[in-house]
């Protein structure tokens, strides 16, 4: 569906080099990344800013041409034959818009309907799923210039699905979204994503995004992947264990162990513990305590995947 | 036929974009017109002060000026919204345009089309029908001929002139201003008669670039007038072909612009 084989993007730069000379550096945005994503996947493209995370997916989209490497996405190269490939993607960018400011958001569909020589049938169906979907119906003729954020990602969303595309890219899609719209993009993505018809690459900042919807992660950092896995596998690799926070009626005895895990903080004067669950399984670790210790409350804390990414980007 | 219509597509979508400000557009379509109508009106006011400048009349000079503003003034409304292309690489517009299914170059054109221009185009039509009927030509079919494909070819080279100084922005974000020395500064050599120029200025702009083809030698053969500078009479009527090889040479750098753009991104 998608594969990139040593891709590589280098920028030329002007730094300035004493009062009047300026000297030419070469960047690499994109410094020899090789992927491969099958048909069906939801992969999320993490990164810091600068990464490369737009500059890779300008170049899967035919925007920008590869300064070395090879891309190709569902069989097609993206530059020599973008107009062609533009048919059967789906691009949303989440800081661009596809839409026309000034007209009411049902003409921007109409008007991309003749762009992409989509059969009136076809149209129709597919923005009817869109309306109940994303629940348009309320703005459907509010120009788009009045749209709040949330509204206007909606319509760009249905936007970049109304001519049936295999691949969707999302540059950002929940970028300054609040609360509620996040999770309706989320939502709409996650159930697009279930039909298994439409491979989805999408970069974001709110890992909650990926935790939603992306089986399958890729960290980029100056260029290069530096992850690609599962979330659990990057976990697994951080060393980034759950754990247990228990509250008790007493301290716990002097030397009190559990096997599988380490006592990794005390608070409130010893009434309050935090396990680090290593190999012990949850039940285990409850089990061995209410044995030994009158236990008031506890609960299993997911690991954070911020603080893991932070990490990775820290040391990367 | 499907392309086709994605770009009558675009063109409505402007249409009904304008729609949304229909006083601005009529108070830009005024303010647009009056710029051309001060072009025309300098012309008067040099023949206020003498009879004959650079050997030709008022009359005939008034020619020159009409194909200048016919040709100049279709160029402007079909292509000039190109000199935005700063604008356009700028904000990303460039970047949606390259991931939908269609060229880019007429994508730019339909999405934006000026028709705040129209009025101006209308009035640059005017003056050359004006000009052709007070100059008493002698018309032969060959004249008849010219009289329509002069102003087109015109508008056509002036397109390209278009194309070609934005494409600078490809290279060049900041620009700025130079394009218009060539395009707006073409114009006005072209509004008169060439002799009036200085000479390696005039061997400059006149043939070198072309700009002579474009209103004065058309306008030589419509009147029947020999060359005073010495090219021979049936100049003026291949002199239109000059559109051709600017449309070439815009259509290549236009192209070298858009790959260039694709791999420095800037």
């Amino acid at each position: 569906m998608i594969r990139m084989q040593d891709l590589q993007k280098d920028f030329t730069v002007r730094v300035k080099a004493g009062r009047l000379r300026r000297e030419k550096r070469t960047v690499a945005a994109v410094d020899g990344v090789s992927l491969t994503i099958e048909r069906g996947e939801m992969v999320g493209y993490i990164g810091p800013n600068g990464a490369g995370k737009s500059t890779t997916l300008k170049m899967l989209t035919g925007v920008l041409a590869p300064t070395s490497g090879e891309v190709s996405v569902l069989g097609l190269t993206p530059v020599p034959q973008r107009t062609r490939l533009a048919l059967r993607i789906g691009v949303v960018f989440g800081q661009r818009s596809q839409l026309w400011w000034d007209l009411p958001l049902r003409e921007s569909f109409r008007l991309l309907r003749h762009v992409y020589r989509v059969p009136a049938a076809e149209h129709e169906a597919r923005l009817r799923r869109c309306r109940s979907l994303l629940d348009l119906d309320a703005f459907l003729d509010t120009p788009v210039r009045q749209l709040s954020l949330g509204q206007r990602m909606r319509g760009e969303l249905t936007a970049a699905l109304l001519h049936g595309p295999g691949v969707l890219f999302l540059d950002e899609p929940t970028i300054g979204l609040d609360v509620v719209s996040k999770q309706a993009v989320r939502s709409f993505l996650a159930e697009l994503g279930a039909t298994g018809d439409v491979t989805m690459v999408l970069t974001t900042h709110d890992l909650a995004d990926i935790e939603r919807l992306c089986h399958r992660l890729v960290v980029i950092d100056h260029g290069r992947v530096v992850h690609d896995g599962t979330i659990e596998a990057l976990h697994e690799r951080y060393g980034s264990r759950r754990s247990l926070v228990v509250d008790l009626d007493r301290p716990l005895p002097d030397g009190f162990t559990l096997p599988g895990a380490t006592l990794t903080g005390v608070e409130a004067d010893g009434h309050r513990v935090t396990f680090a669950l290593d190999t012990a399984s949850a039940g285990a670790a409850v089990a061995g305590l209410v044995s030994a210790a009158s236990v008031r409350d506890l609960s299993v804390v997911e690991p954070d995947i911020e603080d893991v990414v932070a990490r990775l980007y820290a040391s990367a | 036929m499907g392309e086709i219509g994605a770009y009558v597509a675009l063109l409505g979508g402007k249409l009904r974009s304008m729609a949304a400000y229909r006083t601005s557009f009529a108070i830009e379509l005024l303010s647009n017109l009056g710029s051309t109508v001060l072009d025309v009106v300098t012309v008067f006011v040099l023949y206020r002060a003498t009879a004959v400048v650079g050997g030709f009349s008022l009359a005939e000079s008034l020619l020159m000026t009409g194909l200048t503003a016919a040709g100049f003034t279709l160029a402007d409304m079909i292509v000039g919204n190109i000199d935005d292309l700063k604008r356009y690489v700028r904000t990303g517009t460039l970047d949606t345009v390259l991931i939908r299914p269609l060229r880019v170059l007429p994508q730019l054109i339909f999405m934006d089309l000026p028709l705040r221009k129209l009025l101006r185009l209308a009035f640059g039509i005017f003056v050359y029908a004006a000009a052709l009927v007070a100059n008493h030509i002698q018309w032969t079919a060959a004249r008849a001929l010219l009289a329509v494909v002069a102003p087109i070819a015109a508008g056509v080279f002036f397109g390209a002139i278009f194309v070609l100084t934005a494409s600078l922005a490809f290279w060049w974000v900041e620009s700025g201003e130079i394009g218009a020395s060539f395009t707006y500064g073409g114009r006005d050599f072209t509004s008169y008669p060439i002799t009036v120029y200085g000479d390696w200025f005039r061997d400059l702009f006149a043939y070198a670039l072309g700009f002579g083809l474009v209103a004065y030698q058309p306008a030589l053969a419509l009147l029947g007038r020999t060359d005073p500078l010495g090219l021979p009479a049936w100049a003026g009527y291949a002199a239109p072909l000059v559109a051709a090889p600017a449309v070439a040479i815009a259509a290549l750098v236009w192209g070298t612009g858009i790959r260039h753009y694709r791999s420095t991104g800037s």
